[in-house]
C-alpha cells in the first residue's frame, strides 16, 4: 500500500488539533468561573466558595496542562509537516502567533503559579488579581489564534508578491471578515462547555453523595449560566453561518446539503448525502426554508455544490457535523432551562441530577463537532480560495509520518483516558465543605442557606 | 531597518534559547534525578520547580516562535529535517508536563507510574534536545560525522542538565536532598566535562567553516576569554563540589551559578560559530527573515512585551523566593 505522506500529514494535524481542542474549550470557560468563585468568595467570606475554588482550580491545573503540551505540538507542527505554509504566508501568520506568545503565554504561565501554590505567600486580593490574569492569558491566546484561524477563512488586508503573502493592513488581517463571529463563538462555546463540565461533574457527586453545599453552588452557578448562554451561542452561531455563507459558500452548501444552485431552497433537516450520485437520500426537508434562513427571502437564491467544481470541501462530514453540533446546542439549552427551572421551585429530581451528569461533555461534542463544520469546511484550501493545503505539505517518507502518527494517537489515548479516570477519582472524594458541615455543625451567624433544602435532595 | 531588524530578532532568539536552555534545563535535570530519590524526596524535589516550570517551558515557545515570525524558511528547514527528534521532545514534554498534575491526582497504586513517565519524559525530552543542537551545528547534514556528533550531545546534554538541576536543589532545598545533590552532582560533572571539552574539540574538526573562524589571528586571541571563562566556571563548581564544608556551610549555590556562566559563554561561542547564517552554510539570517512590515509590527509588540514578561517573571521568583515549601493549593 502506498502511504501518501499528504493524507498522513492531515490525520496527524486533525488529531493533534482535536486532542488540543478538548482542553482550551474547558479551561477558557472554566478560569472565569474560578474568577466568579474566588469574587464571590472575597465579596461575601462564604467560605463555601473558597471551597468550590480549590476544588476547581485542582481540576484546572490538570486541565490546563494538557493543553498547554498539546499545544506547544500544534506550534512545531506546522514546521516539522506543513513548512510550505510558514514560507508563503509567515510575513501575516508569524506576527499572530508571535503576539500569542508574548501577551499570553507567559503571563498564564507565570500566574498560574501564584493561582495554584501562592494562596498563603500572597494576599488574597493579589491571589484574585493572578486568577484575573490567568483568565485574561487564556482568553487572549484565544483571541490571537482565532485572528489567524478566522484570516485563513476570510484572508483579507494583504498583497502577493512571487507567491509570498506581504503585509498590507494590520486591523485588516486582525479583524478580518469573520473573526469577530468566530471569536464570540469560540468563547461563548467555552462557557458553555464548562458549564457543563462543572455542573456534570457536581451533579456526578450529588449523586454519590458525597456532595456538600459548596458542590450545590458550583452546580446552580454551572446551569443558569448554561442557561444564560445556550440561547446566545445559538443566536451568534447563526450569525457566524452568515458570514461564512457570503465569503465560503461552499461550506454552506456542503452543511445544507445543496447540490445545484436553486431559488427557494429547502432545509435539509436529514437525510444521507452521496456525493457520487450527487443527491441526498431519503431527504427530509422543509420547503423553502434555507433562502429563508440565509438570505431573509423566500425566493433567495443559494449556491449549490455544483459551482465549486473541485474545490469544495467533502459533504458527508460537513452534514453530519453540522448536525450533531445543532442538536447538541438545543439540547443543552433544553437540559440547562430544565435545570434553571427546577433550581428556582426548588425541586432537583434524580433525572435532573442523571441528566447533568451524562452531559458534563457535551460541550465536547458539541465544540469538536463545530470545529469540523468550520475546518472540513475550508477545505481543500489552508488560505481559502489562494493556497491548497496540498501544495504547502512537507516531502516526508509516508512511514515516517505513519509512525509519529501512530505514536500521538497511542499517546493522547492514554491521555485522555487518565484525564477521565483522574477526574472521576477527583470527584469521588467528599467534598470538603461536607466534611465541614459534620464537623462542624454550629454553622457561623453570617452563613446563609439558600442551598439547604437543595443540599437534601 | 533591513539589516537591523534580522540582527535584532536574531538575538531576541538567541537569548529565549539561552534562558530555556537555563531554566527548563534545572528542572528536567531535576526530572531525571527522580528514579534515585525516595518516595518522600521525589514529592520535595518536583516542589522546588512546581511553581516555575510551565513559564521557563515557554521560553522554547518563544524561541522557536520568533524563528517562526523573523525567518520563516529556516523554520520549516530546521523542523522539517528534525522531524524525528523534535517529534519524540514533543513526546517528552508531553509526559513530563502533564505528570506534574496526574502523579498528585491519581489513586496512589498509579503515583509511582506517573513518577516513571515524569522521569521518560524528562530524559526524552533533554536527549531530543542534545540531538537537535547537535545535527542543527552540523548544518543539518545527514553524514555520519553529523549523526556521531549529534549522538555525543543528545548524552552530554542530559548530564549538563542533571548538575543544572542539582545546582537549583542547592539553592531551593536543605537536608538531605542538599546532601544527595551533592553525591549526584559529583557524579555528573566530570562526564559532562569530559563530553563538553570533546564537542568543543570535534565542532571545529567536523566543521571547517567554524574551524576557520576560530583559529584565524586576530580573531583568535580576541575570542580566548570564551574557553578560559568556560573552564574557569568549570573547575570552580567541580572544587565546590569537592568541599564537603563549602557545601554545608549554604554556598551550593555557586555550582548554579557557574553553570549559568558556561551556558552564556557556550552560546556565545555558538552564536559566533554561526553568524551570520541561520542554517549553517545554507541560509543566512537576511535570506531568510520576513518581510520588514511585519517583523517591523512584531517588534513594537516585543519591546512592550518582553520587560513586561520579564519583570513578572522576576516577581514570581521573588514570591516563591527561598528554599521551598511543601506545595499546597490551599
Amino acid at each position: 500500500m502506498e502511504l501518501d505522506p499528504f493524507i498522513l500529514s492531515r490525520i496527524q494535524f486533525a488529531a493533534n488539533i482535536s486532542f488540543h481542542i478538548l482542553f482550551p474549550s474547558i479551561s477558557i470557560g472554566l478560569c472565569w468561573l474560578l474568577v466568579f468563585f474566588r469574587l464571590r468568595f472575597t465579596l461575601t467570606g462564604n467560605k463555601d466558595w473558597e471551597y468550590a475554588y480549590f476544588f476547581w482550580v485542582k481540576v484546572f491545573a490538570l486541565t490546563f496542562a494538557l493543553g498547554v503540551v498539546s499545544g506547544i505540538t500544534m506550534s512545531f507542527q506546522f514546521g516539522t509537516n506543513w513548512p510550505g505554509f510558514m514560507e508563503r504566508v509567515g510575513n501575516i501568520a508569524g506576527p499572530l502567533l508571535g503576539y500569542e506568545v508574548l501577551t499570553a503565554f507567559f503571563l498564564e504561565a507565570s500566574f498560574l503559579g501564584i493561582m495554584l501554590y501562592g494562596k498563603n505567600l500572597v494576599s488574597n486580593r493579589v491571589h484574585l488579581i493572578s486568577s484575573f490574569l490567568v483568565a485574561i492569558g487564556t482568553t487572549t491566546s484565544a483571541f490571537w489564534i482565532l485572528s489567524l484561524n478566522s484570516w485563513m477563512h476570510t484572508p483579507a488586508g494583504f498583497t502577493i508578491e512571487n507567491g509570498v503573502f506581504m503585509v498590507d493592513d494590520w486591523m485588516e488581517i486582525i479583524f478580518n471578515p469573520s473573526f469577530k463571529y468566530r471569536f464570540i463563538h469560540t468563547v461563548t462555546a467555552s462557557l458553555l462547555t464548562s458549564a457543563f463540565f462543572v455542573a456534570g461533574i457536581s451533579a456526578w457527586r450529588a449523586r454519590k453523595n458525597v456532595d456538600g453545599p459548596a458542590t450545590w453552588k458550583v452546580l446552580r452557578t454551572g446551569v443558569v449560566l448554561a442557561a444564560i448562554v445556550a440561547p446566545i451561542q445559538i443566536f451568534v452561531g447563526d450569525l457566524h453561518g452568515l458570514v461564512a455563507l457570503e465569503n465560503q459558500p461552499a461550506k454552506i452548501a456542503a452543511v445544507e446539503g445543496i447540490w445545484e444552485t436553486e431559488k427557494g431552497a429547502p432545509l435539509t433537516l436529514f437525510g444521507f448525502p452521496d456525493e457520487e450520485a450527487r443527491t441526498t437520500h431519503f431527504a427530509i426537508e422543509v420547503p423553502k426554508l434555507a433562502s429563508i434562513i440565509l438570505t431573509h427571502h423566500v425566493d433567495g437564491e443559494i449556491k449549490g455544490l455544483n459551482e465549486f467544481e473541485d474545490a469544495h470541501p467533502p459533504v458527508a462530514p460537513l452534514f453530519w457535523s453540522f448536525r450533531v453540533m445543532v442538536g447538541m446546542g438545543f439540547l443543552m439549552l433544553a437540559v440547562a432551562w430544565w435545570g434553571s427551572y427546577a433550581l428556582f421551585r426548588n425541586k432537583v429530581g434524580p433525572w435532573l441530577l442523571r441528566a447533568l451528569s451524562w452531559m458534563t461533555f457535551a460541550g465536547w461534542v458539541a465544540s469538536l463537532a463545530g470545529w469540523y463544520v468550520t475546518e472540513i469546511g475550508r477545505q481543500p484550501w489552508v488560505v481559502q480560495g489562494y493556497i491548497r493545503a496540498s501544495e504547502v505539505v512537507a516531502d516526508h517518507a509516508g512511514g515516517m509520518v505513519l509512525s509519529t502518527l501512530i505514536g500521538y494517537l497511542l499517546l493522547y489515548a492514554f491521555l485522555l483516558v487518565f484525564y477521565i479516570l483522574t477526574l472521576m477519582h477527583m470527584s469521588s472524594k467528599p467534598a470538603r465543605s461536607l466534611k465541614e458541615s459534620i464537623d462542624f455543625a454550629a454553622p457561623k451567624a453570617n452563613t446563609p442557606k439558600p442551598t439547604a433544602t437543595l443540599g437534601a435532595v | 531597518m533591513d539589516y537591523w531588524l534580522p540582527l535584532i530578532f536574531v538575538s531576541l532568539m538567541g537569548l529565549s534559547l539561552l534562558l530555556y536552555i537555563i531554566l527548563d534545563g534545572y528542572d528536567l535535570g531535576i526530572g531525571i534525578l527522580l528514579p534515585l530519590a525516595s518516595d518522600d524526596e521525589k514529592d520535595r524535589m518536583i516542589e522546588t520547580i512546581g511553581p516555575f516550570w510551565d513559564a521557563n517551558e515557554t521560553w522554547i515557545v518563544l524561541g522557536i516562535g520568533i524563528l517562526l515570525i523573523a525567518f520563516p524558511s529556516a523554520h520549516g528547514m530546521i523542523l522539517t529535517h528534525l522531524y524525528i527528534p523534535v517529534t519524540l521532545m514533543l513526546f517528552g514534554l508531553i509526559l513530563r508536563g502533564v505528570a506534574f498534575d496526574f502523579r498528585v491526582k491519581v489513586t496512589a497504586e498509579y503515583k509511582s507510574l506517573w513518577n516513571k513517565l515524569f522521569f521518560v519524559g524528562s530524559l526524552l525530552a533533554a536527549m531530543s534536545q542534545g540531538w537537535m543542537l547537535g545535527s542543527y551545528v552540523m548544518g543539518l547534514e545527514s553524514g555520519l560525522t553529523s549523526i556521531a556528533f549529534s549522538i555525543a550531545i543528545a548524552l552530554s546534554l542530559p548530564a549538563f542538565y542533571v548538575v543544572l538541576g542539582c545546582g537549583w536543589l542547592f539553592i531551593k532545598s536543605s537536608g538531605e536532598i542538599y546532601t544527595k545533590a551533592a553525591k549526584w552532582a559529583r557524579t555528573a560533572i566530570l562526564p559532562m566535562g569530559v563530553g563538553l571539552f570533546l564537542i568543543s574539540i570535534a565542532t571545529p574538526i567536523a566543521s571547517s567553516t567554524i574551524a576557520a573562524k576560530w583559529f584565524t589571528l586576530p580573531a583568535a586571541i580576541g575570542l580566548l576569554p570564551i574557553p578560559l571563562m568556560t573552564g574557569v566556571a568549570y573547575f570552580t563548581a567541580l572544587w565546590v563540589l569537592s568541599k564537603e564544608e563549602i557545601l554545608k556551610a549554604g554556598y551550593g549555590w555557586i555550582v548554579f551559578v557557574c553553570m549559568v556562566v558556561m551556558c552564556l559563554m557556550m552560546a556565545l561561542g555558538l552564536a559566533y560559530s554561526i553568524f551570520p547564517d541561520i542554517v549553517i552554510g545554507k541560509l543566512d539570517i537576511w535570506e531568510s527573515a520576513s518581510s520588514t512590515a511585519s517583523l517591523e509590527f512584531a517588534l513594537i509588540g516585543t519591546v512592550i512585551a518582553v520587560p513586561m514578561i520579564l519583570f513578572y517573571t522576576a516577581f514570581i521568583y521573588k514570591i516563591f523566593y527561598g528554599k521551598s515549601q511543601p506545595l499546597s493549593y490551599e
